[in-house]
């Protein structure tokens, strides 16, 4: 009797979830059933279901093919340089945006350093083509004068235009955090060192970084559960698609989007896609179990 | 007296100042280097390149896209809807599916937080998500491929309201408006969405700013010009120039060069593109500073 009761009561509740689970059902949950693609030799003539099944085929053939080492090699290496990068400039500029304090400069600042932020990839694009143009670009009209560069089809620079254009985009936003915890920060504990006659950068030094470590590390950890995936946008978007390129800008992300639009191979796209998504899956759940051990306020779930 | 500086920390304050505008210039050149193509005329952009300020000044561009207005007004059209409704409806949602997880006296909120959290952990990747979306729901060049996939709903910002309301509106609140005789859909109307008007500002700015800038599902799901938002007709145009370059290198393809816009051209969409960016930016910079503070610090 009881029961049936609180099964009415709920009922209110069950509606107003409806809408969101049917939607993250069609968007995640269906997706995930899906994943068998991978493990099928899909044939449009027998359909998804009817195909073959082709157990581990898929992915041994990718990870035997030359891109399979290239995607590997540039999605981790440029997440280890945009990681180790990204918190050095990041936890750089949110101290000297602190020292600068709320003056007139540190007003008209903040908003332009966030900006580069919320613009979208093709935008970004755009603003990378208007410096790169052999024709008209910034750089090579004005400072290489009469040595243009294709710079669209020479892999060679484009570490070094994808790491600035990742340190442009992503520096500001990324000091946001730190600059937070450094709010948090006890004024007195300075003032005490400043009465012991420490100066500035040794307040930094010996203050506010090893407090800033926790947030440090978390955000680390953050990062690394996200090895496996890049920036979709800014390894597609910022090379403008350029298949010259590949050697230099091809990640896993941008790999299985060409896969399975411009090559329609499915089996090698979805292995990709799948390798992916357990790859990240494991991390993630890595990556919590050890923040849960450095800060247990902080872990994910 | 206190906190007057010492000679140190005069020198140090003066170095980070330098630091912090010297980023800052980092920061803007690049974006008042397309505004400034945008405003230079077209022969002098070609005989010059592109400088930081116009060698000639011209309105040219923007004249011109004043005349065109049709191409570029149904993509502009096409955003706003996509921006408005996708957000409209994906927030609508959110906060409602919130109201119940935030109850206590809800039994089955455990069971339905850990599914919605679910899916910020594990996912199926881009090709069976490509699947579902074309073979079960045939979202292929519809408008509704920009709305669906991907964007409209989000375990985060369920978890993120949930909490809100958990966090930010006593509780007691609630057991009175029961107590009177309110109906949950009463309560979730008249007391929870009014108390929460800042985080669903925050979660409002995010989703418009995520459809307003999103180019992937068109590349994915749209090949149809008249689908065309305003950043998938920057992206076409700039795989036109790439395609004419690469022609132009092996000098066999032709391309027909009408189809591509001049340089100030396209850098004039992309300023207009940017537009409404620019003009919220202002009014929605400190939420959205707050916005990723509570987003790192709680998810």
């Amino acid at each position: 009797m009881k029961k049936k009761h609180n099964l009415k009561r709920d009922i209110p509740f069950f509606i107003m979830l409806l809408p969101a689970m049917i939607y993250l059902l069609i968007n995640s949950y269906f997706p995930m059933f899906g994943i068998f693609i991978a493990f099928k030799n899909i044939n449009y003539q027998k359909g998804i279901f009817g195909s073959d099944w082709a157990g581990f085929k898929n992915f041994e053939f990718l990870f035997k093919t030359k891109d399979a080492g290239i995607m590997l090699r540039n999605t981790l290496g440029y997440n280890v340089l945009f990681i180790v990068l990204g918190i050095v400039l990041s936890v750089t500029l949110a101290i000297m945006l602190n020292e600068v304090g709320r003056t007139f400069l540190a007003k008209i600042a903040q908003p332009l350093i966030i900006f580069p932020n919320i613009i979208s990839m093709v935008i970004v694009a755009y603003i990378v083509f208007a410096f790169l143009n052999a024709q008209t670009g910034f750089i090579d009209k004005t400072i290489l004068k009469n040595m243009p560069i294709s710079w669209y089809s020479e892999p060679k620079y484009w570490p070094v235009i994808l790491t600035i254009v990742n340190i442009w985009r992503a520096t500001g936003y990324g000091s946001i955090i730190y600059m937070s915890s450094i709010a948090g920060i006890d004024a007195e504990l300075y003032e005490a060192a400043r009465v012991d006659g420490a100066t500035r950068l040794q307040q930094i030094f010996h203050i506010m970084i090893p407090l800033l470590k926790p947030t440090v590390v978390i955000m680390v950890l953050m990062a690394i559960s996200k090895i496996f995936n890049s920036d979709f946008g800014l390894f597609y978007q910022v090379p403008m698609n350029s298949g010259a390129l590949y050697n230099t800008t091809q990640t896993i992300d941008t790999y299985v989007y060409r896969a399975l639009m411009e090559l329609s191979d499915i089996g090698m796209s979805s292995a990709a896609s799948v390798f992916q998504s357990v790859v990240g899956f494991v991390l993630v759940l890595t990556a919590n179990k050890v923040v849960a051990k450095v800060d247990a306020d902080n872990r994910l779930f | 007296m206190k906190n007057k500086k010492r000679g140190n920390e005069k020198v140090f304050f003066i170095v980070a100042g330098v630091i912090v505008a010297l980023f800052a210039l980092f920061c803007f050149m690049p974006i008042l280097l397309v505004i400034s193509a945008s405003l230079t005329d077209e022969q002098a952009l070609i005989a010059d390149g592109y400088r930081f300020l116009p060698s000639k000044f011209s309105f040219d561009a923007y004249t011109y896209l004043w005349r065109q207005h049709l191409m570029i007004g149904r993509a502009y059209g096409i955003s706003l809807f996509v921006s408005f409704f996708g957000t409209a409806l994906g927030v609508a949602i959110t906060i409602l599916a919130s109201y119940p997880l935030s109850r206590t006296s809800f039994r089955w909120r455990n069971l339905f937080t850990f599914i919605i959290f679910f899916t910020m952990l594990f996912n199926g990747g881009v090709v069976s998500s490509y699947m579902v979306w074309t073979r079960i729901f045939h979202i292929k060049n519809t408008i509704w491929a920009l709305v669906f996939p991907n964007y409209l709903v989000g375990a985060f910002n369920i978890i993120l309201v949930k909490n809100y309301y958990q966090n930010n509106i006593p509780a007691a609140l609630v057991e009175a408006a029961k107590l009177d005789g309110a109906t949950e859909f009463q309560i979730f109307r008249k007391v929870m969405v009014p108390l929460s008007k800042p985080v669903i500002v925050t979660i409002t700015m995010f989703s418009g700013l995520a459809y307003w800038n999103d180019w992937t599902n068109g590349l994915y799901y749209i090949n149809k010009k008249e689908l065309f938002s305003v950043q998938l007709m920057l992206n076409e145009i700039q795989q036109n120039v790439m395609l004419l370059r690469t022609a132009n290198e092996r000098m066999g393809i032709a391309v027909n060069q009408a189809d591509i816009p001049s340089n100030g051209v396209r850098m004039a969409i992309a300023i207009i593109a940017l537009l409404p960016i620019m003009i919220i930016f202002p009014i929605i910079q400190k939420e959205l500073i707050k916005g990723v503070v509570i987003g790192a610090v709680k998810g």
